[in-house]
């Protein structure tokens, strides 16, 4: 039978995990599909798990009184979705709406933390690939705090006119 | 060609043909000289030097067809007296022009290789014209990627042109927004974050980049992330220029003349210099 353990092996976030790490992974590892206006989690809930996304687009929203959901972001084909699964309290921050027919490959976290915990070089090396991600999100979360395409305060623009 | 023809610190008399309002801050002025002669030939990237007689003279890059000389195209932002006063412009009315000034886009140096615009906001206007040259050359490129940013849906720049280039099978068009409103079912997220989204080769690319320095400089290293070479990455500058021939030095940056040197620069000449407080 066909794992997917080639897969993830060719996945950005596993790519040069040992493949004996890789095995291990595997075992946590199964295919999901999702249709458009689907919500894959939703905030508050537990986060048993985390994606990576083969195809399609996720709106991340967070809910807002009286303005409703807000898109935080939006995780697209090739990317990782979900790192709540690796942190107590274990529950999603955001809300996961598909707004594009999506495959993905989905991970157990509480599969993948019990393996990390029984062999800490396989947590520390999911530990930091997901530091990797965090790091990357906060990044473009710093550089959107900017707003650097608006107005400053008298006009004028903090970027070129032309 | 008269001597004032040849004089750069001379403006020509040009009539505006149209003013288009593209988002609710920016609009396009399409104009021809006023004596029916020809616009003189421009290269991707260059800027023209507009003067609202009795206002005064700003810089604004070409955004037209480079291979469709006339009309004289220039998108702009209305941000300040000048750009403001050009806004209230109408058909007929009558402004002077001096230029094409700079340096250009690497269009020759990128034929053969993938080609990634990358523009934020109305980075987009100076990057437009390469686009124009890429689709009617198209064989002379590889891959062809643009990736735009801008800050809400409703601040979309030539939200038209955007929509038929998507639907060319040869162009990869990405574009987000740093905030979704209303029923916008696209991408929300910083611009830099198209670039591991999009097919490209690195190690055989030129990219070019264009809007505010902070976006510039994150998207390039993002770009050199991916494995862009630093030499194969441009960016277009900006700022406070005068004569537009390299005299006034008013626009000097660190050791360039935006003016004479850039706007397009290398990303190697400006690396170094992008984060220099001092400067």
């Amino acid at each position: 039978m066909k794992t997917l353990e080639p897969i993830l092996a060719e996945h950005p976030f596993f790519k040069g995990l040992k493949p004996e790490y890789l095995q291990l992974v595997t075992g946590c590892a199964s295919n999901v599909r999702f249709d458009t206006g689907v919500y894959m989690f939703r905030e508050g809930e537990e986060a048993t798990r985390f994606y990576l996304l083969r195809q399609g687009k996720v709106a991340l929203e967070i809910f807002a009184a009286q303005r409703g959901p807000i898109t935080i972001e939006t995780i697209e084909a090739g990317e990782v979705m979900g790192w709540s699964w690796l942190f107590p309290p274990y529950q999603w921050h955001l809300s996961g709406r598909v707004i594009e027919p999506t495959r993905a490959i989905a991970l157990d976290g509480t599969c993948l933390r019990a393996k990390g915990e029984a062999d800490h070089d396989l947590g520390y090396e999911l530990m930091r690939r997901v530091a990797v991600i965090m790091m990357d999100r906060l990044q473009a979360t710093r550089i959107r705090l900017l707003d650097i395409y608006s107005k400053s305060p008298g006009g004028k623009v903090s970027y070129p006119s032309r | 060609m008269t001597v004032d023809q040849c004089d750069p610190m001379m403006p020509q008399r040009y009539r505006v043909q149209h003013v288009r309002n593209e988002i609710p801050d920016t609009f396009t002025l399409e104009l021809e000289p006023e004596d029916g002669g020809d616009i003189p030939p421009f290269a991707t990237g260059q800027f023209n030097m507009l003067y609202i007689f009795g206002v005064g003279e700003i810089p604004i890059s070409i955004s037209g067809d480079p291979a469709r000389r006339k009309p004289l195209v220039h998108t702009t932002r209305a941000v300040g007296t000048v750009s403001r006063a050009m806004r209230e412009l109408k058909p007929d009315d009558v402004i002077g022009v001096r230029g094409p000034f700079g340096s250009h886009w690497p269009i020759e140096r990128a034929e053969g290789k993938d080609v990634v615009i990358a523009a934020g906001g109305i980075g987009l206007a100076p990057l437009r014209s390469v686009m124009y040259h890429v689709i009617s050359q198209r064989e002379k490129y590889g891959k062809a990627v643009l990736l735009y940013g801008a800050r809400t849906p409703a601040d979309i720049l030539y939200r038209r042109e955007l929509q038929l280039w998507r639907t060319h099978f040869d162009l990869d068009v990405y574009v987000t927004v740093d905030r979704a409103t209303g029923s916008w079912r696209g991408s929300v997220g910083v611009v830099t974050q198209l670039i591991s989204r999009a097919p490209f080769d690195p190690r055989n690319t030129v990219a070019m980049v264009c809007g505010p320095e902070i976006m510039m400089r994150f998207t390039a290293a993002e770009l050199e992330k991916r494995g862009v070479a630093t030499e194969d990455i441009y960016v277009s500058m900006e700022r406070n220029m005068k004569c537009a021939v390299g005299l006034c030095g008013h626009c000097q940056y660190g050791p360039n003349f935006v003016c004479k040197d850039g706007p397009v620069f290398q990303y190697s000449q400006m690396k170094g210099l992008l984060t220099k407080w001092e400067i």
